[in-house]
């Protein structure tokens, strides 16, 4: 068990910069996610925490000691490749107790702490097959067992579920919880997949372009992105982004979209929005499910429109449909039975409760 | 066909042009006498002796300069990887001469005399097997997963550890497959003993079944098929058993695992 201490973290491959100095601090116990687009620095910042990668500046601790220059083997790390990494000569058994052979570990205690491994997986039956002879969740089930073998300070998942299909992946993601749950290990997770790192974590980093753009917790990030990335990168289908331009009236304050559509500020947002009436460059934020049709009556905050629907995709629970404003292509969430008609009218619920406010110059929402 | 002739049969069959596939008379009297003949059992155990010497060496040197020049990346590591395959295509038929002045020189130089021992063939058909070997296994060590070995380092394993017990038996087929060229090459070898031994003893098959079988413009036939015969079956049976590893290590990377 141990913390994990990023400070001023620089990456550069030649003269290409992958990380561009991040500071982030991982508590004991802590279940942390990077996440972000590829070539984000997430998958190298991992890699540093693991020794694999030299940094370029800055510092990396594990447990309060500067590992800057301490090799992998000597960090007490263990990690669990997207691919698996699992020696195909050796059986699960030989692959599980490989670091403890080399540690020269007693054949006994290396027993012991493989079964126990393998039945926190239960993967006992699995011991004495070669990895060739599994499937893809068990070799990534054995994968996480070599790592759990070693009881180290501190776990790193570097995307270890994208070469799974996707129900497996929902299964895995479910496992790796259940696993932390018990081990209660520090534990770094990679993945460019926002639905895992919301899951999953305690703290969700979200990485764009080698800097860290926002660390909380998936609620924090979800409800209150510090970003417009942020906020287009959590939530699934992405935040709609609208421009607009914010009107003062009467002590009140209105989101104006298009001729046709004008939403009212919700007044508890009234003061922080004030400096930006009549300004330009300002974006609305909203998320597909505060657009969605009349259910009742309405609440403080929601104001209907009429707009004409381009596309309707069923989902099942619920409908996606997509309209455009201002030449942007808007998504909403309505109920399955609201009767959606691609090409024809329909009247929606904008839940201004829920808006963000964007300011395009910075990408810092407001 | 020829090596169950007798030497009387082989000359008149050849004048009456008969066909060499028919074989009227057989005998194995060639078999005996090959076989019973002292001069060829040293052919062949120089050539035994030789091939695996080569074998060894080869590999002691090529599995770890292949391992080094696929893994650690170091300074000119990737030109050095070219240009150890680039030694390979320099003919023998170049090499020979100016070995052979090197060698002389060094006999006088270290007054050990290199010129005529079986032995230092050992010393030079390295020269053929090793540039070849490396690069056929930097090609396989290279389509090894880089994962696997950064799980090893995580895991505690030093860079030979890595090597021994991780990359030799991954990339087995592979080294099969080095070892089946290595042997043959050492075996079939012909220019560098013809050049570098001459006295019977210290002849290899290749050529000792050619100096000694055939006196003057007296061809023994029956003889030198027969050694011809027995001197390829070693390499054939080698094939025979490691074929699958063989082709697996020649195809390794080619398409995706």
């Amino acid at each position: 068990m141990a913390e994990v201490s990023l400070r001023k973290v620089v990456k550069h491959y030649d003269e290409t910069p992958a990380v561009r100095g991040i500071d982030l601090e991982i508590a004991d116990k802590e279940f942390i996610v990077l996440v972000g687009p590829s070539g984000c620095g997430k998958s190298t910042t991992l890699r540093m925490i693991a020794g694999l990668e030299d940094i370029t500046d800055g510092e990396i601790r594990i447990d309060g000691e500067l590992v800057n220059d301490t090799p992998p083997k000597d960090r007490n790390i263990a990690m669990v490749f997207q691919n698996y990494a699992l020696y195909p000569h050796m059986s699960v058994y030989e692959n599980m107790s490989f670091a403890l052979r080399l540690k020269k570990v007693s054949k006994t205690e290396i027993k012991t702490q493989v079964e126990n491994a393998a039945q926190i997986l239960e993967i006992t039956e699995l011991l004495q097959r070669k990895p060739k002879q599994l499937s893809g969740g068990q070799r990534q089930r054995v994968a996480m067992g070599r790592a759990i073998v070693r009881n180290p300070k501190v776990f790193l998942f570097d995307e270890p579920l994208s070469n799974l299909d996707a129900k497996l992946r929902v299964q895995m993601r479910t496992e790796i919880k259940r696993v932390h749950q018990k081990v209660r290990t520090t534990t770094v997770y990679v993945t460019h997949d926002q639905v895992e790192a919301m899951t999953l974590a305690d703290r969700v980093v979200v990485m764009n372009g080698g800097i860290i753009e926002q660390v909380g917790t998936p609620t924090e990030v979800y409800h209150h992105p510090a970003t417009k990335f942020v906020a287009g990168f959590i939530g699934s289908p992405a935040m709609n982004f609208m421009p607009c331009v914010l009107e003062e009236s009467a002590g009140a304050l209105r989101v104006r979209l298009s001729d046709g559509i004008s939403l009212p500020v919700p007044a508890e947002r009234v003061p922080r929005y004030r400096l930006y009436a009549g300004r330009g460059a300002l974006i609305l934020g909203l998320r597909p499910e505060n657009i969605s049709d009349q259910r009742g009556a309405l609440m403080p905050g929601q104001e209907v429109f009429k707009t004409v629907l381009d596309v309707t995709e069923p989902m099942g629970m619920d409908t996606l449909v997509h309209f455009m404003v201002n030449g942007a292509d808007v998504c909403g969430r309505v109920s399955a039975n609201a009767g959606t008609v691609a090409g024809q009218a329909f009247q929606l619920v904008a839940d201004m409760a829920h808006m963000h406010l964007i300011d395009d110059r910075t990408g810092q929402v407001i | 066909m020829t090596c169950l002739q007798s030497l009387g049969t082989v000359i008149a069959e050849i004048s009456a042009a008969n066909s060499p596939w028919w074989v009227f008379n057989p005998t194995l009297r060639n078999y005996a006498e090959i076989l019973t003949s002292p001069t060829y059992l040293i052919f062949f155990r120089n050539s035994m002796v030789i091939s695996l010497a080569v074998v060894v060496v080869t590999m002691l040197v090529s599995i770890p300069a292949a391992f080094a020049l696929s893994r650690m990346k170091f300074w000119g590591s990737a030109t050095l990887a070219t240009g150890v395959f680039l030694t390979y295509l320099v003919p023998d038929t170049l090499l020979f001469i100016p070995l052979f002045k090197i060698f002389a020189y060094l006999g006088e130089l270290t007054g050990i005399e290199f010129i005529d021992h079986w032995w230092m063939l050992i010393i030079i058909y390295p020269t053929l097997t090793v540039p070849f070997c490396t690069w056929i296994m930097i090609g396989y060590f290279a389509s090894i997963p880089k994962e696997l070995d950064e799980a090893a380092l995580i895991d505690g394993a030093g860079y030979l550890q890595i090597l021994t017990k991780i990359f030799i038996p991954v990339a087995l087929p592979g080294i099969i497959a080095a070892t089946i060229f290595a042997f043959t090459v050492s075996w079939a070898q012909f220019l560098y003993p013809l050049a570098f031994t001459t006295s019977t003893d210290q002849l290899v098959l290749p050529v000792g079944i050619v100096t000694t079988l055939i006196k003057g413009d007296v061809f023994n036939w029956g003889q030198i098929m027969t050694g011809a015969l027995l001197g390829a079956a070693p390499p054939l049976i080698i094939y025979a058993f490691l074929m699958d590893y063989y082709i697996a290590g020649l195809t390794a990377g080619a398409t995706k695992g």
